[in-house]
């Protein structure tokens, strides 16, 4: 325990219906440093911190701030505390300007738009926070928008600043500059806490570092006397070696290949811009990009369910553009989408695990009716190979968590036994343990001859399981690199299209 | 002070319970509208009662209502269930029961099995039709459906209102405004004393049934209704699913109007549908979409209407009373999914002290 | 049709179209607070049958728009309740309010079926000029010798202007109907702004009645408000959430409500029937329009209808 402590939680509990998110955490943070809250998704980092900043309230433990007991029952009531949360999904108003998004919710100002703005601008120079502050958060990009975040707070005069997951759709430039940031604001005595799930960060940018696994804290360390290995066993709960392994092959066939494809949004923004590349047996292919730089689109394509301007993608060459998803299933090309909205796309969130099953197949069979029995037997069977928790085949798969929904969409879509297999986001929202398996899963396919495309956020992952990546700079292709002699310096260059490169 | 919190696990028996108690909540309040009649709340729902159920002619009444109310709620639930907002049941009972009338009085002569049945395909045809035009636009513009569907209530109420005052009126009706009475082709017969109509409910109960449940072109409607773009993904057409099923949904209110204007009206007029399509919506959403339910809680609505026409010869309590607690019971309904979904939890006392200091 | 029969057809437009401009204010703010709120026909109808009541009793012009203020009002709190603190689903709860707001007008008004306000009480509502305004040259006839109800409306309209586009507050109860979970997190009391503006709305649509049977029609019949209410929430997609723009629109349904019964005059061999149905189709059409013409600039509030729990994610 730590005297100078400004924030301290105490023996915190919070459950949500029978789920223990939180199970008697302690926990402090002094001014003047930076604490990083470590652990996998689902450890209970972020219900913690949103009981500081007045999202849920703690059913039992209390929380001092500055040595005096608070109670925070609202939002409100953390900001008069002087605390500042930046949330992972921003909470801004997209059709507000940057001003209005800073002025919501303030009633004690009086000022007028200009002495407003003229404070504004003050502390965007102290701290070195850029941004136009009568853009529109819709024109922004993600690391405007998170700069705006940080001015909100700054602006109701948070002393503690909580970001959740700040550098997960950052590139690596915009985290070096943020790491200024979060430096000049612990210079100037504000108590920072970074939630993550980055070992190399936590390294990074803090002093000291607390463990949380399972809802409970397994340890507070001093960051300079710990190591990346002794993180990570502590997070995960065995010892682990954080690599994640490539099934070496020789790339076969062709077995997709997308040409100049052109494609516009129905707002004719142009999303995609003459993206060509193949993708052959036993491969992987990576996509890196920062959000929005038309990897979506690019899936939506392949999957035949976005429009193509020109261009064609053919898949074990049959031309697919122009073709609906239904076409596409009766030409009986062979090709899976993993969409990065699994229950919004992928699956049929109030339906239970066999009904799911049915999404594709449902069609099978003479006449109107549906046999469920060949369902069943497939939902018993993934339940069983992919190790999928649930109660039973018949529970809604909204009621599964993150990794088994996961199971679920993955197990029905390797059962059709694709020769293209496209997945976005694989990972997102998934702990260590499920994403490893994820890994393994995509691995065995590569093995078996499976063409895969991997759309992908984390760089480190890209450049450890892929063969090839692709990197997407506004709907456009940067380059295609070799994932075996990249680094995550020039990707990130890359992403931001600083540089362009092909091999 | 006191917080909300979500809760799970609340099995559908105890669900059906809390429901139960909100609809006997919403009595209870209601019995303030017949206190301020100054009616004794108590004598007034007894005799409700026993104005519904007291005889086996009351009986046979309440039948007859609830008859078009079922039909239309598994015509309405069908559109519920893709997420269509269709209000428009009230206009597509007057469009079918118009086709049924527009057949029953050009071809009075036909032969009753024949005529009966090219009726019942034109109300079906015709309701069906009149409830594509919102679908269509849905589908083209994703045009808002609920206030699309409304106003071609009112227009298709408009267009009776002219055929009974103008077009159709019938010379012979002494200047009295009513279109001429069907021939007696074009009646339904009775079985047990009640047009076929009870039949045609407990048949279309059960095959709806099946059909949202273990037909093909259900499952479509299930997903469409869930997610446009899971539909998508899984290479339906959702835009033809809609139409298809908005069909459905307007054709089983338009055989709801057919049915009502051949078996109990004997003619088409502006009270044809008497408010079915918009208490059908209530009866859709109470039973939670299931057909079977539907029938069940149709026939306690149709009880609950004749009741209300007791209770205004015998007390002289306004028939409006029934639309009163027909809404009293949607809030209360309404009411109680906040407490199957949340509970309240007290705040701790120690840690109210604490933010005082 | 000469000037002076424009103008008369035009005057009467305006008169025609306020009740259409209380509701469709009302709904706005409603609207602009993230609550879809359909029980504008319920509460409209609430509003009707108690001021026309309270005017025939009490013979008291004040007394009876403050009574149907009153209704509308409690007509929206049950909604904001069922709404806001229950959270339950927006559509149905107002699909509800409509026809409790029936039942209870049907209910209280059935007494009073037929009968008509008092003289008094018409005398107060009758029209006002207003000096030099009321001289214009052709529009002012139709805009500023008025009854004072149409003056209110006017009122409404600035005070409903400056605080959405001029205010603070304005700007919270926006950022609440987009993006509630944003707003709460700036520390704005959701609650409280959902209550307050629901209520004024439902307050407002309670005028909008009572001006039908006070001063529009002005008798008691059950069928007072026959449908404006929803051609209310129409017209606020119309004139996508812009109270200055709602007078426009209030006022061209109310020249086609009149259109049928005006047209009359010229022996125009189309059936009354066929022209009551105008408002309706019109509504119809401009749906269809607002679909089609869909930007970025005037999508409704992004939240809207969704009930809000702080603890969902």
């Amino acid at each position: 325990m730590n005297d100078q402590a400004y924030v301290r939680f105490h023996n915190i509990v919070k459950k949500f219906g029978t789920v223990v998110a939180n199970d008697s955490i302690d926990l402090d943070v002094q001014r003047g440093e930076i604490l990083a809250i470590l652990g996998e998704n689902g450890s209970g980092k972020s219900t913690l911190m949103n009981m500081l900043s007045g999202i849920y309230m703690p059913d039992s433990g209390s929380i001092t701030i500055d040595g005096k007991p608070a109670v925070i029952r609202s939002p409100k009531d953390s900001i008069k505390l002087g605390i500042g949360m930046i949330h992972q999904h921003f909470k801004l108003i997209d059709r507000f300007t940057g001003y209005q998004n800073i002025m919501t919710g303030i009633t004690s100002n009086t000022l007028g738009y200009k002495k407003s703005v003229k404070k504004i601008t003050e502390l965007m120079d102290k701290y070195e926070l850029h941004i136009d502050l009568d853009k529109y958060v819709y024109d922004m990009s993600v690391g405007e928008k998170q700069t705006l975040e940080i001015i909100k707070v700054m602006f109701r005069g948070a002393e503690v600043l909580i970001l959740d997951e700040p550098t997960a759709v950052l590139t690596p430039e915009e985290i070096t500059k943020l790491f200024v940031i979060l430096r000049n604001m612990r210079k100037a005595g504000h108590a920072i806490i970074i939630i993550t799930h980055k070992l190399n960060e936590v390294m990074e940018i803090s002093d000291r570092v607390t463990v949380l696994r399972k809802g409970k804290n397994v340890g507070t360390l001093n960051t300079n006397q710990t190591n990346i290995l002794e993180l990570t066993e502590l997070m995960v709960g065995r010892p682990m070696e954080p690599i994640i392994r490539r099934v070496e092959c020789e790339p076969g066939d062709v077995y997709l290949s997308v040409e100049d494809v052109t494609a516009y949004n129905h707002e004719g923004i142009k999303v995609l811009d003459n993206i060509s590349f193949e993708l052959s047996s036993h491969e992987i292919v990576g996509v890196a990009g920062v959000a929005g730089s038309g990897q979506r689109e690019l899936c939506e394509v392949i999957a035949g369910l976005y429009p193509v301007k020109k261009g064609s993608v053919s898949c074990m060459n049959q031309e697919i553009v122009g073709k609906t998803p239904g076409e596409i299933i009766k030409m009986g090309v062979s090709m899976s989408f993993i969409p990065e909205d699994r229950l919004g796309m992928g699956l049929v969130s109030s339906m239970d695990i066999t009904d799911n099953m049915l999404l594709k197949t449902y069609r099978d069979g003479k006449g109107l009716f549906i046999n469920r029995n060949p369902a069943r037997e497939m939902a018993r069977n993934i339940v069983k190979k992919m190790d999928i928790v649930t109660p039973g085949i018949s529970t809604p798969v909204s009621k599964l968590s993150g990794g088994n929904i996961q199971k679920v969409l993955l197990g029905r879509e390797i059962e059709s036994n694709p020769k293209v297999l496209v997945t976005a986001y694989a990972v997102r929202g998934l702990d260590i343990g499920a994403s490893y398996t994820i890994y393994d899963m995509l691995n065995k396919q590569k093995e078996k001859g499976v063409a895969v495309l991997y759309i992908g956020e984390d760089l480190d992952t890209l450049i450890q399981l892929c063969d090839r990546i692709i990197v997407m700079f506004s709907g456009k292709i940067a380059g295609i690199v070799d994932a075996r002699n990249a680094t995550k310096e020039q990707l990130g260059l890359m992403m931001t299209g600083k540089v362009m490169m092909y091999v | 002070m006191y917080r909300i919190a979500q809760k799970t696990g609340v099995s559908n028996k105890r669900a059906a319970l809390y429901r139960l108690i909100g609809i006997i909540g919403a009595l209870v309040v209601s019995s303030i509208f017949i206190l301020i009649a100054k009616k004794n709340p108590l004598q007034v729902y007894t005799s409700m009662i026993n104005g519904a159920f007291g005889s086996y002619h009351r009986i046979r009444s309440i039948i007859i209502k609830a008859i078009p109310l079922a039909i239309t709620s598994f015509g309405i639930s069908v559109a519920f269930k893709l997420r269509f907002w269709n209000i428009g049941g009230e206009g597509q009972i007057m469009m079918g029961a118009f086709g049924a009338a527009w057949v029953a009085l050009s071809f009075p002569d036909l032969s009753k099995p024949l005529l009966l049945l090219i009726m019942a395909l034109t109300g079906f045809v015709f309701g069906g039709l009149y409830a594509l035009i919102p679908a269509f636009f849905k589908g083209k513009f994703n045009t808002n459906e609920t206030l699309f569907t409304l106003m071609m209530n009112y227009i298709a109420i408009k267009w009776v209102t002219y055929l009974q005052y103008n077009a159709w009126k019938d010379p012979s009706g002494m200047g009295f405004p009513k279109i001429a009475d069907f021939s007696q082709n074009a009646w339904l017969p009775q079985v047990f004393g009640i047009h076929i109509g009870w039949i045609v409910t407990l048949v279309l109960a059960v095959v709806m049934h099946i059909f949202i449940k273990h037909s093909k072109k259900g499952y479509e409607i299930s997903v469409v209704g869930e997610s446009v773009n899971t539909a998508r993904y899984a290479g339906m057409n959702y835009k033809k699913i809609m139409l298809q099923a908005l069909f459905l949904s307007g054709g089983l209110c338009g055989l709801a109007g057919m049915i009502q204007a051949s078996g109990v009206g004997r003619t088409l007029s502006v009270t044809t549908s008497a408010g079915a399509g918009f208490t059908a919506i209530i009866i859709a959403w109470l039973s939670r979409l299931s057909m079977p339910v539907m029938v069940v809680v149709a026939f306690l609505f149709g009880a609950m209407v004749q009741g209300g026409v007791y209770i205004e010869t015998a007390y002289q309590i306004p028939q409006a009373v029934t639309s009163i607690i027909q809404g009293m019971i949607l809030f209360f309904v309404l009411g109680t999914e906040f407490f199957i979904r949340y509970k309240i939890v007290p705040i701790k006392k120690e840690q109210e002290q604490g933010g005082k200091e | 049709m000469n000037l002076t029969n424009l103008q008369l057809f035009l005057s009467a437009a305006v008169i025609a179209g306020t009740p259409l401009l209380f509701a469709t204010l009302g709904e706005i703010i409603t609207e602009k607070a993230g609550n879809l709120n359909l029980g504008i026909e319920g509460m409209m109808l609430m509003g009707a049958v108690v001021g026309f009541i309270t005017a025939y009793n009490q013979g008291n012009p004040i007394l009876a728009l403050i009574a149907a203020f009153l209704a509308g009002a409690f007509g929206s709190l049950i909604y904001a309740f069922l709404t806001v603190s229950l959270r339950v689903n927006h559509e149905v709860s107002g699909l509800a309010l409509t026809t409790f707001g029936t039942g209870f007008a049907g209910f209280l008004g059935q007494a009073y079926v037929g009968k008509v306000v008092p003289g008094n009480v018409r005398q107060a509502f009758g029209n006002i000029k207003i000096p030099l305004l009321g001289d214009i040259p052709f529009i002012g006839e139709i805009l500023f010798n008025k009854d004072p109800m149409v003056y209110l409306s006017y009122i409404v309209v600035i005070i409903i202007g400056i605080y959405l586009y001029r205010t603070r507050k304005g700007l919270n109860l926006k950022a609440i109907g987009e993006n509630p979970a944003a707003a709460d997190a700036a520390g704005i009391n959701i609650s409280l702004y959902k209550y307050v503006n629901i209520l004024i709305g439902g307050a407002l649509c309670g005028l909008g009645g009572a001006y039908l049977s006070l001063i529009y029609v002005p008798a008691w019949q059950e069928s007072v408000v026959a449908g404006r209410g929803w051609i209310a929430v129409a017209l606020v997609i119309f004139v996508t959430w812009n109270p200055y723009k709602a007078i426009a629109g209030a006022y061209l349904f109310g020249g086609l409500d009149i259109l049928g019964f005006r047209l009359q005059k010229f022996q125009l061999n189309i059936p009354q029937y066929f022209l009551d149905m105008l408002p309706y189709a019109a509504t119809i059409i401009i749906l269809v329009i607002a679909s089609v013409k869909r930007s970025k600039k005037n999508l409704p509030p992004q939240s809207m209808g969704i009930p809000y729990f702080r603890e969902n994610r």
